[in-house]
């Protein structure tokens, strides 16, 4: 394992050899020796493609909405790159990785690049692996990337996250899924899908939807702080985003008028001067997978939120969040093993467990006197 | 310092190759592997070569598990290790087959390059061992 070898798999990645793009994502995936020095040669052709995150309970047809979404694309001339993530055990590690059986549409087709990954059982590691996963894809060539993910987590949702759309599937009729919903992933969906469109039940779901999007005090105004630039939600409470509601709250822009506006709103002077910046609202979309139906409108809609992201300049402040991101997790886990073999080096976590079983000493006591020696090294540094 | 962790997974596709419909020795055996540890990816029933050789390639799957139990083997087998070799994947893929094999049929599979020939019968360690022992180092 050396530089060169490396380098010469990039090189055959960037010109196009699917075994190397193959391996790369291995080699992405395993974490072997080397792979981060891919990952940086990587980095610079990456930017071209689009990405989009599909997500939503198990069985709400997620694999065959990719295939027919890929499907689309190809028919369009684009090429796709697909990354399904499933479940590992966490008692074996081991998986089955089952969504390929579903991109029925696409046989034979090497244009569509599908590869399956598993947790492996990395503790925030896997929103890594498909980041650096999705740049390969992206340095391969590819005009359009899937990200396929069964929603049922954090590491589910942080994966979710790497994509600069996120679709959220839901099932007609599954009031109980919606509840579950809520809680987490509603926050993140840009775009949602009720398939299975023609069941009974869907026009309710989609109507539950809409009145979920349009009650939410947006979450993400909370939580991205200083993401969308000074009060461009404000907290004004309600609907206040996409304008087509006459009565006046202050909409976005005007941060802290204190409530009822001062009619300023629609388009007038003011408010063309103040907020020229476009919102998104989510859009609730219906499908039937199997048949292809509604596709089209989630294309459309899957390119207006890009367009959206490209105007709004939201799409390099995801960049810029991403990028951080990543910075952070990457320190995070090398801090991480630096401290495991510090642990180790010192006689393992066991003494140190028995030792505070025993009252020896507290986990605060054990955690300061790791710590110390790296905390004086940073320190040090600064004179 | 490297701070990176090898995590040495075994990956492998159980293929249902051609036109038979009966994959109950396929789940078994994705199943069994899983429960090894492995990161099994299941094909699915009724798969031309074609697709065989797209899934193994782009898996990057250490092992690929064919199934046979048509009798298609001498006909099939062979179109998917020549499209594995095309790839540039049949060097280091490990190839299993398993399912009804006559006796006088093995030797022209392994020719053709297949690693391993299991019949019905085969105890199940017998074959995660194999696999484990036999799984290709990855350069």
């Amino acid at each position: 394992m050396n530089r060169a070898v490396e380098s010469d798999l990039v090189e055959r990645l960037l010109a196009g050899e699917h075994r190397a793009l193959a391996r790369v994502i291995t080699k992405i995936e395993s974490q072997t020796s080397g792979y981060r020095d891919l990952v940086s040669e990587i980095h610079a052709h990456t930017g071209q493609a689009s990405v989009v995150g599909i997500t939503g309970s198990p069985g709400a047809g997620k694999s065959t909405l990719v295939d027919k979404l890929a499907k689309y694309y190809r028919d369009q001339g684009e090429t796709v790159g697909v990354i399904a993530v499933d479940p590992s055990s966490p008692y074996t590690g081991g998986a089955v990785l089952g969504d390929r059986i579903r991109m029925a549409s696409n046989v034979g087709d090497m244009d569509v690049f599908f590869r399956s990954m598993s947790a492996r059982g990395q503790l925030g590691g896997l929103s890594t692996a498909t980041a650096d996963a999705v740049k390969a894809l992206d340095a391969f060539g590819k005009d359009r990337i899937i990200i396929e993910t069964v929603g049922a987590g954090q590491n589910e949702v942080d994966v979710v996250k790497t994509a600069d759309t996120v679709v959220v599937l839901v099932q007609p009729g599954s009031g109980d899924d919606v509840q579950m919903l809520k809680a987490g992933i509603l926050e993140i969906g840009d775009v949602f899908v009720v398939n299975k469109a023609d069941m009974e039940g869907a026009s309710r779901t989609v109507a539950e939807l809409e009145e979920m999007i349009h009650l939410r005090d947006d979450p993400r105004a909370n939580l991205d702080t200083g993401h969308h630039g000074a009060g461009a939600f404000g907290d004004s409470g309600g609907h206040g985003h996409g304008g087509d509601h006459g009565h006046g709250d202050n909409a976005h822009g005007h941060n802290d008028t204190n409530g009822h506006d001062t009619a300023g709103h629609d388009g007038d002077e003011d408010a063309a001067a103040e907020v020229a910046r476009p919102v998104w609202t989510p859009k609730v979309i219906k499908t039937i997978a199997t048949t292809g139906e509604g596709i089209d409108t989630l294309v459309e809609t899957l390119d207006d939120h890009y367009d959206y992201l490209s105007e709004s300049g939201e799409l390099t402040e995801k960049a810029r969040q991403r990028a951080s991101e990543e910075i952070r997790q990457l320190l995070r886990s090398d801090v991480n093993r630096l401290l495991e073999a510090e642990i180790e080096r010192r006689g393992g976590i066991d003494d140190f467990a028995d030792a505070v079983v025993d009252k020896e000493t507290d986990p605060y006591e054990v955690a300061e006197d790791v710590l110390e020696p790296i905390r004086e090294c940073l320190e040090d540094r600064d004179d | 310092m490297s701070a990176d962790s090898e995590q040495r997974t075994i990956r492998c596709l159980i293929a249902k190759v051609g036109l038979d419909g009966h994959d109950r020795g396929a789940h078994v055996i994705s199943r069994a592997f899983r429960d090894a540890g492995f990161e099994v990816i299941y094909s699915g029933l009724h798969r031309a070569p074609d697709e065989i050789i797209q899934a193994t390639v782009q898996e990057d799957v250490d092992v690929l598990g064919i199934s046979i139990l048509s009798g298609a083997h001498n006909t099939l087998v062979p179109k998917v290790m020549d499209g594995l070799e095309e790839y540039g994947a049949l060097d280091d893929t490990l190839v299993i087959v398993g399912g009804i094999i006559p006796e006088e049929d093995r030797p022209g599979l392994l020719e053709e390059g297949v690693d391993a020939i299991f019949g019905p019968g085969t105890p199940m360690q017998e074959t995660i061992d194999f696999v484990k022992e036999n799984a290709p180092e990855r350069a």
